[in-house]
């Protein structure tokens, strides 16, 4: 099996899965970044509702075309009418919001369930057509990728590159549109454009989507990309460069997967190839992620006891705490039995000393930025200068013994 | 309102107008000398108004601060003026013409609670938002706009944080980052909300030097301000609103103790209002 994921990564695995591969790694990237504003603008789940719209236009357009002579699997035409009634939904969610008091995800879970239930009903109308029954039409609702054609893949590729191009164009007023509407709309930006504007690219995406990773699934190449990137920057444009990478990679690797074992189906495979890489960023993200905070977590908490275990030694306070024991001792500050070692009494007095300088320094400087940093655990030597320490260490007198200050 | 009658305020000065219907009539066309000029403006959400027929009209240069309680639509006020709400009735000039025509010239620094501080954005960043209207089609910004920016940052004695994640910052520190964006604007009317609320001294200090600067320069700066004991302090012309205008002109005439128990009602206790430092009368 591995070796069939080698070729198929590296696109020697026939003609359909090679169109697959690329047509998913596109559509990947172009979700990714046009999905990053929809995480940014909070607005995640008004792409379920637009994607669960898409469902009755397919049913309609398959009647369409049927009732007018035509192929009723043209893709094209498909696509067309689930633009349309995904169009319908959106604007329809959008209305609700902002002309009746009911919340937005109210809206949401209105328009996605009357919507997917009235496209259930006409995909099942179709099943008694004559013509109905090779439809296929519920491959669009998981993705299908078995005899996909060229021209499917062109127009997952010319969708996808006009989605990108037109987040390059809008990513300044959609970021700020995002972070802060307010100013948006004082700098002259219609915000309400602009969010349609946005939402218009997630239902390109969305649509150009459906063919590989089903409309139930495209959500999720929508959203889990910029998540994941969120992890590893504090940039808008590297959230959306890195959310498209991350897309891209998981549209290739999950096809190229799926491809390379006959039983696995291509969307779903793909999304579970986009949740690893955000499992991935998740726990080892340096910054914000979650080991990374632990690690941080535990070594402010090693400082903490640290700090506190000196200032016990120096008190001649007894220590229970077993952390404090554990810290004091691995830094041979204390011995075994819990008696201070020599740089543990020295260590201690100046950590004492310290405190008496703090004390002092807040007396002369009344301003936040000496009396702000006063947390315990910042060396008065990042914020005085040794000038100002003499200063105080000649206040204070001459150096005082370990014990002396109960 | 029933302190209309009560205060003889009314012919004491005419850029002192009580809020009396029909005073409209008396006064001339905004024209393009007038920074920001309100007639009749009332906006509402819902069935009730949050603000009610308001007429009030801004001096070139002036520092005013729109004072009042809570609720009283002071807010809603800036956000009318600004286009980001619209009236219900009513009329906005700035400079003489639309907001839309005129947005150039406005700059605003909204309630530093309004954003979500985690976004993923630089301080830097931040302030090339108020730049966005002179970058070309792609949006690129070049080392002119990078410039810009920093010299901003350093009027408001941010600079070195330029690279910082707007999350690392205190509310101090988002507020000039803030008003930094708006001096990028390079605006001939700013308007601000609260830029006074919940800071630091330091920060305080930062801002009011800052506007004043701009006041200076002869742009307009006007703010919504909640401490009323630094209103006298701090600005040169008042606009006293609850809901309805209550009285506007300069901080000597309009910021009195009979006007403030118009706008507070029995909410600021005669005691309160001795301890301020109003101009003497």
């Amino acid at each position: 099996m591995l070796n069939t994921f080698v070729d198929a990564l590296l696109l020697q695995l026939g003609y359909n899965a090679t169109l697959v591969a690329i047509g998913a790694a596109l559509l990947g990237t172009a979700a990714g970044t046009a999905g990053t504003f929809l995480f940014l603008r909070k607005r995640a789940l008004v792409s379920d509702a637009v994607a669960h719209a898409t469902l009755p236009g397919i049913g309609l357009a398959f009647i369409a075309m049927a009732l007018l002579g035509a192929d009723g699997r043209n893709l094209i035409g498909l696509l067309a009418g689930s633009a349309v009634t995904a169009g319908i939904g959106l604007l329809l969610v959008e209305w609700i919001a902002r002309r009746t008091r009911l919340s937005e995800d109210a809206a949401i879970g209105a328009v996605l369930s009357v919507f997917f239930g009235f496209g259930i009903v006409l995909l099942t109308v179709i099943q008694t057509m004559s013509r109905g029954k090779q439809a296929g039409l519920e491959s669009f609702l998981l993705g299908s990728t078995a005899g996909m054609l060229y021209q499917d893949a062109i127009i997952i590729a010319l969708g996808g590159a006009l989605a990108v191009l037109a987040v390059i164009v809008l990513r300044r007023p959609m970021t700020l549109v995002a972070f802060d509407p307010g100013y948006a709309a004082a700098t002259g930006i219609d915000v309400r454009r602009i969010d349609l504007a946005m939402m218009g690219l997630v239902l390109a995406v969305t649509v150009i989507g459906m063919k590989i990773v089903g409309l139930i699934l495209v959500v999720a190449m929508l959203i889990i990309p910029p998540v994941a990137a969120r992890f590893w920057t504090e940039r808008t444009d590297q959230v959306i460069v890195l959310a498209g990478i991350f897309g891209g990679i998981s549209g290739y690797v999950g096809a190229a997967l799926s491809a390379s074992t006959p039983a696995l189906p291509t969307g779903p495979i793909i999304v579970l190839t986009c949740f690893a890489l955000f499992a991935v960023s998740l726990m080892l993200a340096p910054g914000r992620g979650v080991l990374a905070a632990l690690l941080r977590h535990r070594r402010f908490q090693v400082r903490v006891h640290h700090r506190q275990g000196l200032l016990a030694l120096a008190r001649g306070e007894p220590i229970f705490d077993p952390l404090t024991l554990s810290v004091l001792r691995r830094s041979g500050l204390i011995r075994k039995d819990g008696v201070a070692t020599d740089a543990g009494r020295a260590q201690a007095a100046k950590a004492l000393r310290d405190e008496k300088r703090w004390e002092i320094a807040r007396q002369i400087h009344h301003d936040d930025t000496v009396v702000g940093r006063y947390d315990g655990l910042t060396p008065i030597e990042t914020v005085l200068t040794r000038d100002e320490i003499a200063d105080i260490d000649h206040r204070l007198g001459g150096p005082q013994p370990v014990g002396e200050a109960s | 309102m029933r302190n209309d009658s009560t205060l003889a305020l009314r012919d004491a000065n005419a850029s002192l107008e009580l809020a009396v219907d029909g005073g409209q009539a008396l006064r001339p066309e905004p024209d393009e000398t007038c920074p920001l000029d309100m007639r009749g403006l009332t906006v509402s959400y819902g069935e009730k108004p949050a603000v009610f027929s308001v007429d009030a009209t801004f001096v070139t240069g002036s520092m005013t601060a729109i004072v009042g309680p809570n609720g009283a639509g002071k807010s809603t006020l800036l956000k009318a003026a600004l286009g980001i709400v619209t009236p219900l009735s009513g009329s906005v000039h700035i400079f003489g013409r639309t907001f839309a025509e005129s947005r150039r010239r406005i700059a605003y620094v909204p309630q530093r609670a309004s954003v979500d501080w985690d976004f993923p954005t630089r301080v830097i960043d931040v302030v090339m938002m108020g730049l966005y209207g002179d970058l070309g089609l792609l949006r690129i910004s070049g080392k002119r706009h990078r410039d810009t920016v920093l010299a901003c940052l350093e009027r408001v004695g941010m600079a070195d944080f330029a690279q910082r994640q707007i999350g690392q910052l205190s509310g101090g520190q988002q507020q000039r980052v803030f008003l930094a964006r708006a001096l990028a604007q390079d605006a001939d009317l700013y308007l601000l909300d609260e830029p006074f609320a919940g800071v630091d001294a330091a920060t305080e200090k930062a801002i009011i030097d800052v506007l004043k600067q701009l006041k200076a320069e002869s742009r307009t700066v006007v703010c919504v301000h909640h401490d009323l004991a630094t209103v006298a302090d701090y600005f040169d012309h008042v606009l006293l609103i609850n809901v309805r205008k209550v009285a506007e002109g300069p901080v000597a005439r309009a910021f009195t103790a009979e006007t403030l128990q118009a706008t507070y009602g029995g909410r600021l206790a005669t005691t309160h209002i001795d301890q301020l430092k109003l101009p003497a009368a």
